[in-house]
């Protein structure tokens, strides 16, 4: 039936262009239609060309207004964050410099010098100097951007083993992820997922006679203390995942086979930032927005949606299979107190296998 | 080669014509003759198109309205839509095939394939490609290529879905997803075989060009269009091959045991016997064809607004010299900027550092080329026709898309938004939607040389504008979720409370999708009846300088009736002083006392 609707819909798509197409030539009859553009095609489109302009600057400007709070470009949660946000507002005041002007001349001079009979036009082919501007300028505004992002980048990807970072493995496997902790040593037990015991519940395959590997401590939600560098390393068990810690401003790929790294420190807990004035906002506004669905999911007879709170998220952020679109974990960052307290809790390795 | 046996080919040629009456098969099907086989290409490479942009409508129907059953998807994927709910795994089969035929089916064979083949012979002054023969097998691989491609739509356990990148252990694993069982299997064999296809057309390609330039023809008067096919030629025959054997390794992975990708996998409560493996060697392998893939696709696209932009300014292309020039930088530096994807994949940082700067050089002769077409329009006299409003387009959606890859290129930046949104507006613009305009300009420009008609101009019109549009309302906004960090290739979000503020956005970019999809039926209806009803073609409708227009409008066997033209300058004597038309074509020979440029 649909098919059918769909078949009948666009049968009707086809006669009324054929109609218009009649129409257009009917009313161009004197004319030689030669399907070439005329001086009022020429009019026409050029006066287009600057509405065209006008729409490109106006849905550039909507988007900042409406969705360029850029939520995640000026509230980071890191030490390193602000360097990326800076060095990200930069480039998008360049580009959006170089954007505003290029398409302005590229428009403007499309209205411009709409074609006329007649008229000739100028017969300028090369002028060095100009090329030589249009590849110095480029030339200038690179080498500092690239000097920037170089300098910010080995920043971050440098780790620094010597301020004793917290060692927490992010291990991903089809569709969720788990931490593990280097427990009262800070250091991670020998792990291969061919040691991977389900019956004994060794979920990671860690190796049960490493004696690094006895107070490792396995959770499901990542806790950091805030203020401390944390050194990731990261595994995957089956397929490529990414571990995507977005307010973090840090993500890094799992790879089955190897062990990749990644550090930052956290600087905001998560209590902090929920009352932040910008996150308030945004989690009303959001709230709004569930409150409207769950009404509407009410009257269907549905259940209604719980309310938002922030969280701190790690997100797998690579194509993972079915269920990629929900693999995360909370991330709660806490005082150092509330940290130790969290891990008192947890069960270290050995006390944690069935026998 | 000199007139003379120039001449002598060509009687032969015709005695051959008169012996052996052509059949319907040998014109229309399996035909020799480049003409046929461009349009061959590009009627392929639409019908391939048109199934690309119907998946993508879906998955942005998906999108924006995850929750609600939608009729039209049982309709159209039958098991994997109950209900009208799509499934999570079609979903992210849905957007591996819109990926894999827009880039290679529409883009470079439909694009390249199609003006390549149409234009070098012509353009150049030759007869035909230097092997016609070549030329037909490589067109009827890739419409095998094409057959395959599509048939995987309909294998039981689900076509490819590991993303257009197809990265292993994903795409290796039957386990890790129904995909990469029988789906995956053809997948592989159909681009491998498009691959063969696409080096057997760039070899021709190359060699034509070296070889059968006509007399007078120097590198330096080749049309910029000849310059953008042969450059692509040669990054297609250095980089192609490389996807060739990461696809082999692939299928020797997934089918004869061996550990090129994988190690260490633990799945479905078992541990594989894979060993030592890497699946950052296949990111390595697939990004050296796929850096240089993007520029294959927007290169002729180049090419073509170039040509376009200067014929319809009635000017010379502006700085005819640097143009090359970037064309070669471009195409230099595209081959060593392959590790920008893959800035966190695992690989050394440092690496990360080089790929940064290697890429962010690109930007600079992009911008030698943004301008130089700018400059092109300045005092110029437009003829905005449908074709010129195209490369208008393009240069619009090359500079706003291209802006951001000084982004993206940045590994730094590249962090927070790899993989998001951000990243899929980005390229869209600045490789889809700009390939496509130049697509279009180019299929306005040369209709009436490939069908003898002209394609009615005010559908161009409403075409372009609508295109346009809503090609700037899909990608623009897009942005904007990527930077909030939306993930791609996530079936639904409403997993992620986080982002239901941006569930409005996806709304409004989905209706612009549909709106800018469903409008290409103008364009489909426009091209197709234009075929039969379409206005008679005039030899030179644009009043160009290149040689394809001195060809009659008939398509005959060997381009020229009689001789084949001799070139006596470059191909942009537009407007130029001491003349009394706008345009010197290039088979006139220099008046008394007139300098040819010194460009």
């Amino acid at each position: 039936m649909t098919a059918l609707l769909t078949i009948i819909v666009l049968v009707f798509i086809l006669v009324a262009i054929w109609q218009m197409v009649k129409i257009f030539d009917l009313a161009q009859a004197k004319n030689e239609n030669s399907q070439v553009a005329s001086d009022k095609d020429n009019r026409m489109n050029g006066y287009l060309m600057m509405g065209f302009l006008a729409f490109i600057y106006i849905i550039t400007i909507v988007c900042f207004v409406k969705w360029g709070d850029l939520p995640l470009m000026s509230n980071s949660a890191s030490e390193h964050g602000p360097t990326i946000d800076n060095l990200m507002i930069i480039s998008m005041i360049i580009i959006f410099i170089t954007q505003t002007i290029t398409q302005f001349l590229l428009h403007y001079f499309a209205f411009k010098y709409k074609g006329e009979k007649g008229k000739k036009a100028l017969f300028f082919a090369d002028n060095n100097k100009l090329e030589a501007i249009w590849t110095i300028i480029p030339v200038i505004v690179l080498a500092g951007l690239i000097i920037y992002g170089l300098n910010t980048w080995i920043n971050i990807m440098g780790v620094d083993e010597s301020d004793d970072p917290l060692i927490v493995e992010l291990y991903a496997q089809q569709f969720n992820w788990k931490a593990r902790y280097g427990g009262a040593d800070n250091t991670l037990g020998k792990a291969n997922v061919r040691l991977i015991d389900i019956d004994r519940a060794n979920i990671l395959g860690l190796d049960e006679a490493d004696p690094n590997a006895q107070d490792d401590v396995i959770t499901t939600e990542l806790h950091l203390p805030v203020g401390r560098p944390v050194l990731f390393k990261m595994r995957s068990q089956d397929v490529l995942h990414s571990a995507y810690m977005p307010h973090f401003r840090a993500q890094m790929n799992c790879v089955p086979g190897m062990i990749t790294q990644f550090g930052f420190t956290p600087t905001v807990t998560t209590a902090d930032m929920r009352l932040t004035p910008e996150m308030i906002e945004k989690v009303s506004n959001i709230n709004k927005i569930r409150l409207d669905k769950s009404n509407k999911l009410i009257a269907k007879g549905g259940e209604a949606l719980e309310s938002y709170e922030f969280n701190y998220l790690l997100l797998c952020n690579k194509i993972c299979g079915k269920s990629h679109y929900n693999m995360q974990m909370k991330i709660v960052v806490e005082s150092q107190e509330e940290y130790d307290a969290w891990m008192k809790d947890q069960k270290e390795f050995k006390n944690s296998l069935v026998n | 080669m000199s007139a003379h046996e120039d001449t002598h080919a060509h009687d032969e040629h015709d005695d051959h014509g008169h012996h052996h009456k052509e059949t319907f098969v040998t014109k229309y099907i399996f035909s020799q003759d480049h003409k046929m086989i461009a349009k061959q290409y590009l009627v392929t490479g639409t019908i391939m198109g048109v199934i690309g942009v119907i998946m993508s409508m879906m998955f942005r129907m998906q999108i924006a309205w995850p929750e609600e059953p939608n009729l039209l998807f049982e309709a159209l994927l039958g098991k994997w839509a109950p209900d009208g709910v799509m499934d999570a795994d079609i979903y992210l089969a849905l957007v591996t095939i819109h990926g894999t035929i827009m880039v290679f089916f529409v883009l470079t064979a439909g694009l390249s394939g199609t003006f390549s083949n149409l234009l070098i012979p012509l353009q150049i002054g030759a007869r035909d490609m230097a092997s016609g023969f070549l030329n037909m097998i490589s067109y009827w691989l890739f419409f095998l290529s094409s057959i395959i491609m599509v048939l995987s739509l309909f294998v039981e356990a689900g076509p490819a879905a590991a993303g257009w990148t197809i990265y292993p252990p994903l795409s290796a694993l039957p386990m890790a997803q129904g995909g990469s069982g029988m789906g995956m299997t053809l997948w592989l064999v159909s681009m491998a075989i498009f691959i063969a296809s696409s080096l057997m057309g760039s070899l021709n390609y190359i060699v034509t060009v070296i070889n059968l330039r006509t007399k007078g023809m120097s590198m330096t008067r080749l049309p910029l269009t000849i310059w953008a096919f042969f450059i692509t030629a040669v990054i297609g025959v250095i980089s192609f091959p490389v996807l060739l054997s990461a696809a082999l390794l692939l299928i020797m992975d997934r089918s004869f045991g061996t550990s090129f990708f994988l190690s260490d996998i633990f799945i479905q409560g078992e541990v594989l016997h894979y060993q030592g493996g890497s699946p950052v060697l296949f990111e390595h392998l697939f990004w050296f064809l796929g850096h240089p893939e993007v520029y294959i696709v927007i290169l002729p696209a180049m090419g073509l607004v170039s040509e376009i932009m200067a014929s319809s300014s009635r000017k010379p292309i502006f700085g005819y010299r640097a143009m090359i020039a970037s064309i070669l930088a471009i195409a230099f530096l595209s081959t060593i900027v392959w590790g920008h994807h893959m800035f966190i994949s695992g690989m050394n940082p440092f690496l990360g550092s080089v790929f940064t700067f290697t890429t962010l050089l690109i930007a600079i002769p992009s911008a030698v080329k943004a301008f130089n077409w700018i400059t092109t329009l300045w005092k110029g006299n437009l003829q905005l026709n449908p074709a010129m409003l195209f490369s208008i387009g393009f240069v619009s959606t090359f500079i706003t898309g291209g802006l951001t890859g000084i982004i993206l290129g940045d590994s730094a930046l590249d962090i927070n938004v790899h993989d998001t949104y951000f990243v899929v507006a980005h390229f869209h613009l600045v490789m889809g939607i700009s390939a496509l305009y130049g697509m279009f300009a180019g299929i306005y420009h040369w209709y009436p040389k490939m069908f003898g008609r002209m394609l009615n101009k005010n559908l161009g019109y409403i075409h372009f504008w609508v295109t346009a549009v809503c090609a700037y309302g899909v990608f623009f906004p897009m942005h904007f979720i990527g930077m909030a960090g939306l993930p791609r290739r996530y079936y639904t979000n409403s997993n992620f409370p986080l982002f239901d503020d941006l569930a409005n956005v996806n709304v409004i970019i989905t209706i612009f999708a549909l709106i800018g999809g469903i409008v290409q039926i103008v364009y489909l209806y426009n091209f197709f009846s234009s075929m039969f009803y379409g206005k008679k073609a005039i030899q030179n409708p644009w009043r160009s300088t290149t040689l394809e227009w001195t060809a009659p409008v008939e398509h005959i066997h060997g381009n020229w009736p009689g001789e084949i033209p001799h070139v006596h300058r470059w191909a942009y004597d537009y407007s130029k002083p001491g003349h009394d038309v706008d345009f010197v074509p290039q088979n006139i020979p220099l008046k008394e006392g007139e300098e040819e440029l010194q460009h």
